[in-house]
């Protein structure tokens, strides 16, 4: 069905992703705007798009304080989850027995209320920096750990045998066939912890913080300024946004082979998709 | 008498799983001589990929002794070149890093021993791919880049395990003439295993044949073509009645 008169006038191929969630978008801020408008609701019920970003600049001295503690703890936190999910995952793959222990309670880690853990984790460990920090690392590490080892896990053991008849030792197993077969992995682990960390970041705010989004979200919320709980919900989202398009930069720069490997672009030019 | 280069005496291997107990092979005797082509055929399930397994040291027999140059006998482990079924190239690495991960493993330079794989790509009609991922190269070219890794492990020994089984006909064709070519020139000694009786009668000195399971030697036979071998011989007397002869060895009525 695509003749090549049609394939060359086809528009660039980051302009066919972008364009559909865009339109989507601008879509539903003219919703967002004429629902606003006609409904009569009063603002700090149902601000219209405008006004958020209006509430958003006169704060703006306050904003960026609070987005600059929001990003420490999340990069503190991701930065923590990071070495410990590795460092969990080389032992779980190093020892069945680790792995036996470790897993279940890995699992069981993640089912913990973080809304009931996080007014202890503030009683234990004051209003700082500490207890947000821990919240991230709770919710980040658990993807990382477990990607990172069904990566490892995953590396062909045909490979493995061959390297070792070649008289490969361990470590050399490990830095030439393991570690590359669990990157892709890994990415996708942290592509999934990096856009809760900020999530987790503010919740720790909110339930108990001196400074940062969450607790700028908790205060306007007490003051009704409902514009600008939606304008903190705005950057919290593009953070997160952020740090998964990041992740993703990295991801394709770091496993060149990875994306060469996926034919499916070839495929798309032919149009069977 | 001069010292056979790979030598099995009387060896026998069962697998353990599941609560029985599979023999794969049984009493298996062998002797390959320094620069001799020894093909390998049998029915699946006859233990021919345990037989490497065993030769390269990734195994041990449960009985027997597996010689290498008469006096290698324990630690067999990376003195062999063996080249697996399947191509096994890492996806990460270029069609020239995988070829060099050998001499990376003896402690060569990166450096070095990309100049050096460099240098062979031509022969191994590489040269245009070098920096190509193995995805981006065709089933041929990924076979010839695995036996490039496997010649640049620098070994007298190899063992080639059904090379060409998953390529089509016609480049398989390309590839026999192509790796008889390759060991003309190297000369290394070459076990190599199939289960196609054309391509073990011409490409071999001798076809060794084994039963179904448990593997057993039970036709040792000296191929009467004469070197180098060329596409016509499959076409003669000779061919066809060896060919007969491996055949029924196989159990297959002629």
């Amino acid at each position: 069905m695509s003749d090549s008169t049609e394939h060359r006038t086809r528009p660039p191929r980051w302009l066919r992703e972008a364009f559909p969630p865009a339109l989507l978008i601008v879509l539903a801020i003219l919703t967002w705007h004429a629902a606003a408008v006609e409904s009569g609701l009063a603002s700090f019920i149902l601000p219209t798009p405008a006004q958020v970003i209006a509430a958003g600049w006169e704060t703006r001295a306050i904003l960026g304080q609070a987005i600059l503690t929001t990003m420490i703890e999340t990069a503190l936190g991701l930065g923590i989850a990071l070495a410990f999910g590795i460092l969990i995952a080389a032992a779980m793959d190093l020892s069945p027995f680790l792995r036996r222990a470790l897993y279940p309670i890995l699992v069981a880690s993640q089912t913990v209320q973080i809304l009931a853990i996080a007014p202890l984790l503030i009683i234990w460990f004051g209003f700082g920096l500490l207890p947000k920090v821990i919240i991230v690392v709770l919710i980040c590490f658990f993807p990382l750990a477990v990607s990172t080892a069904d990566g490892l896990a995953s590396s062909d053991p045909d490979l493995i045998a061959l390297l070792r008849s070649m008289g490969a030792s361990r470590g050399q197993v490990w830095r030439m066939v393991r570690l590359p077969s669990a990157l892709p992995a890994f990415f996708s682990g942290l592509r999934v912890a990096v856009t809760y960390s900020v999530v987790g970041a503010t919740i720790g705010e909110w339930v108990g913080g001196s400074q940062g989004l969450g607790l700028y979200m908790l205060r306007s919320k007490n003051a009704l300024a409902t514009d600008q709980v939606f304008f903190a919900m705005l950057i919290t989202s593009v953070l997160s946004i952020g740090l998964f398009v990041l992740v993703y930069l990295i991801e394709r720069l770091a496993l060149p082979w990875y994306y060469s490997a996926q034919r499916k672009e070839q495929w798309e030019e032919t149009g069977i998709f | 008498m001069t010292i056979p280069k790979v030598e099995l005496k009387q060896v026998s291997k069962a697998f353990h799983g599941n609560g029985t107990t599979v023999q794969a092979l049984a009493d298996v005797s062998l002797r390959v001589m320094e620069g001799e082509f020894v093909t390998v055929i049998g029915p699946s399930g006859s233990g021919k990929s345990t037989l490497f397994n065993l030769i390269v040291g990734l195994l041990d027999p449960d009985s027997g002794d597996i010689c290498l140059d008469g006096d290698v006998c324990a630690n067999r482990a990376g003195r062999v070149g063996y080249m697996p079924q399947r191509d096994l190239l890492l996806p990460w690495r270029s069609a020239l890093d995988n070829a060099i991960i050998p001499l990376e493993l003896a402690g060569m330079s990166r450096d070095e021993a990309r100049e050096k794989a460099r240098a062979m790509l031509p022969m191994f009609g590489l040269e245009a791919f070098a920096d190509s991922y193995p995805a981006a190269l065709s089933g041929g070219m990924r076979q010839r880049a695995a036996l490039l890794r496997t010649i640049l492990t620098e070994r007298d020994i190899l063992l080639l395990d059904e090379p060409f089984g998953a390529l089509d006909a016609l480049t398989r064709r390309d590839l026999q003439d192509w790796l008889l070519k390759v060991w003309g020139r190297f000369g290394q000694t070459v076990i190599f295993i199939t289960h196609d009786v054309e391509e073990a009668l011409y490409l071999g000195d001798r076809v060794i044949v084994l039963s179904a399971r448990p593997g057993r030697v039970v036709k040792s036979l000296t191929v009467e073509l004469d070197r180098p071998r060329r596409r016509g011989m499959i076409a003669g007397g000779a061919f066809g009645r060896q060919m007969a002869e491996l055949l029924e060895a196989l159990g297959v009525t002629v």
